[in-house]
């Protein structure tokens, strides 16, 4: 039951991402400029601490700019007419699906273009890409709930990145952490625990935004 | 003026307190090299921490019990519980600061506990500017107490869990003797606890009296 409406919201949100390119475009520019500004700023890293730092700090921005207008397109009106339609854990399942996917993509794009441009120290690439995914779903589920509640008030820019910053530091040390172990080639003996916690983190915020995301739905 | 099997803990609160002062400034505490007389910061420091943590878990439960009961008594309460609760922070991260610089040589170290303590005060008061952009009663209720319990969580997690993945400059991590390996720990024990108590219901008068006055206020704004 749950299965078939997330199924079919999840297939809402691609069509309308597909309706609205420009929007994927924008975030798709935004992700180059950023980058870029990086790379221009820098050069070339040779600091290896630096360079995973700068990039967590570039995808952490990103995915707050493509997430925080997960729920401002649905107004008053729409927003109860799902709400005669879906059940708010349908509703909020698939938009995590939906925005680990876009987090997902636009994070691997980001990695793309700042190897090309800032160089590529990392050892253990599918360690690191494997850090990326994990670390797309912890992401993405975050800012999908805090978005939620940033857009229901006027100042949802500031809103968005003040409440989600503090809440996604112990996913985003916790991903340096697995991250620097991939770059410098680490045994996986070393990482698994940071493979762990992540997957635990995982769990614990989907489970979190799962419970009290109809609280923030029912109006 | 209330009845005395009312309002003790308020008297034991303060007595609790001044024992603090008096005895953590006086009685004997263990000479321990680097620490020497600072140690007994830890009567302050430490307490204010606790007592801080007990408020916000209050918060914690207040958002909870709003979110079952949509009665905005808890929405109250739960706002009062962590305002108090970032003061508690406040003061601990001042007097934290005081004994680093003595100890260690610094105001602020790159240390896990410290890092924590830091991000609970960035999320309690962004759970303030939260509720300060929203203007409709039980819309701010929800969506704070939802922010509330989903940053307790997480912020719980980053407390318990990542100190352990790194080294720390505080007691008990990476080579640091804990305090219960402290030989006079027993003397301090019975200071340390007895001053959390008596901070923490210092915190819930402030908070009860905080309560008073805004709905005498509301009180009076009606009838205007």
């Amino acid at each position: 039951m749950v299965f078939k409406e997330v199924k079919a919201l999840l297939q809402k949100e691609l069509t309308l991402e597909w309706r609205s390119k420009f929007a994927l475009g924008g975030i798709l520019l935004y992700v180059l400029s950023t980058v870029f500004v990086a790379y221009l700023s820098f050069v070339k890293v040779i600091d290896v601490k630096t360079w995973n730092a700068l990039l967590w700090v570039i995808i952490l921005f990103v995915s707050t700019n493509a997430v925080s207008k997960a729920f401002v397109q649905e107004d008053q009106s729409k927003r109860l007419y799902l709400y005669t339609l879906a059940s708010p854990q349908g509703i909020i399942l698939a938009k995590i699906i939906y925005h680990a996917l876009l987090v997902w993509v636009v994070s691997l794009l980001a990695l793309g273009v700042y190897v090309m441009l800032i160089g590529n120290p990392v050892q253990n690439m599918p360690l690191f890409l494997a850090a990326v995914s994990l670390g797309s779903i912890g992401l993405s589920s975050v800012l999908t709930l805090v978005s939620g509640i940033a857009a229901q008030t006027d100042n949802n820019v500031t809103l968005m990145s003040i409440l989600s910053f503090p809440v996604l530091l112990p996913l985003l040390i916790t991903l340096i952490k697995l991250s620097g172990g991939a770059i410098d080639g680490l045994a996986w003996s070393v990482l698994s625990k940071y493979v762990i916690v992540l997957g635990l983190l995982n769990v614990v915020v989907v489970t979190l935004a799962y419970i009290l995301f109809p609280y923030l739905w029912r109006d | 003026m209330g009845k005395l099997q009312d309002n003790w803990w308020k008297i034991l609160g303060v007595l609790l307190v001044l024992y603090a002062i008096v005895g953590g400034l006086l009685m004997d505490a263990p000479r321990l090299a680097i620490l020497n007389e600072t140690i007994r910061n830890l009567y302050y420091h430490v307490t204010m921490w606790f007592a801080m943590m007990i408020l916000m878990t209050a918060s914690l439960v207040y958002s909870i019990r709003l979110l079952m009961t949509s009665s905005l008594v808890f929405d109250q309460k739960a706002r009062i519980s962590a305002g108090i609760g970032i003061l508690m922070g406040l003061l601990g991260i001042a007097t934290g600061s005081i004994w680093a610089k003595f100890t260690w040589g610094a105001f602020w170290v790159n240390d896990p506990k410290l890092n924590g303590a830091a991000i609970t005060l960035l999320i309690y008061l962004a759970y303030v500017i939260l509720r300060n952009s929203l203007d409709e009663e039980q819309k701010r209720a929800r969506l704070a107490a939802v922010y509330n319990i989903f940053a307790y969580v997480l912020l719980m997690v980053f407390l318990m869990i990542l100190p352990r993945m790194t080294d720390s400059l505080h007691p008990g991590n990476g080579g640091n003797p804990a305090f219960s390996s402290y030989d006079l720990d027993n003397t301090m024990r019975l200071i340390f606890y007895p001053a959390i108590i008596g901070w923490t219901l210092i915190g819930v008068w402030m908070g009860q009296l905080r309560m008073r006055m805004e709905n005498l206020e509301k009180k009076l704004y009606d009838e205007e």
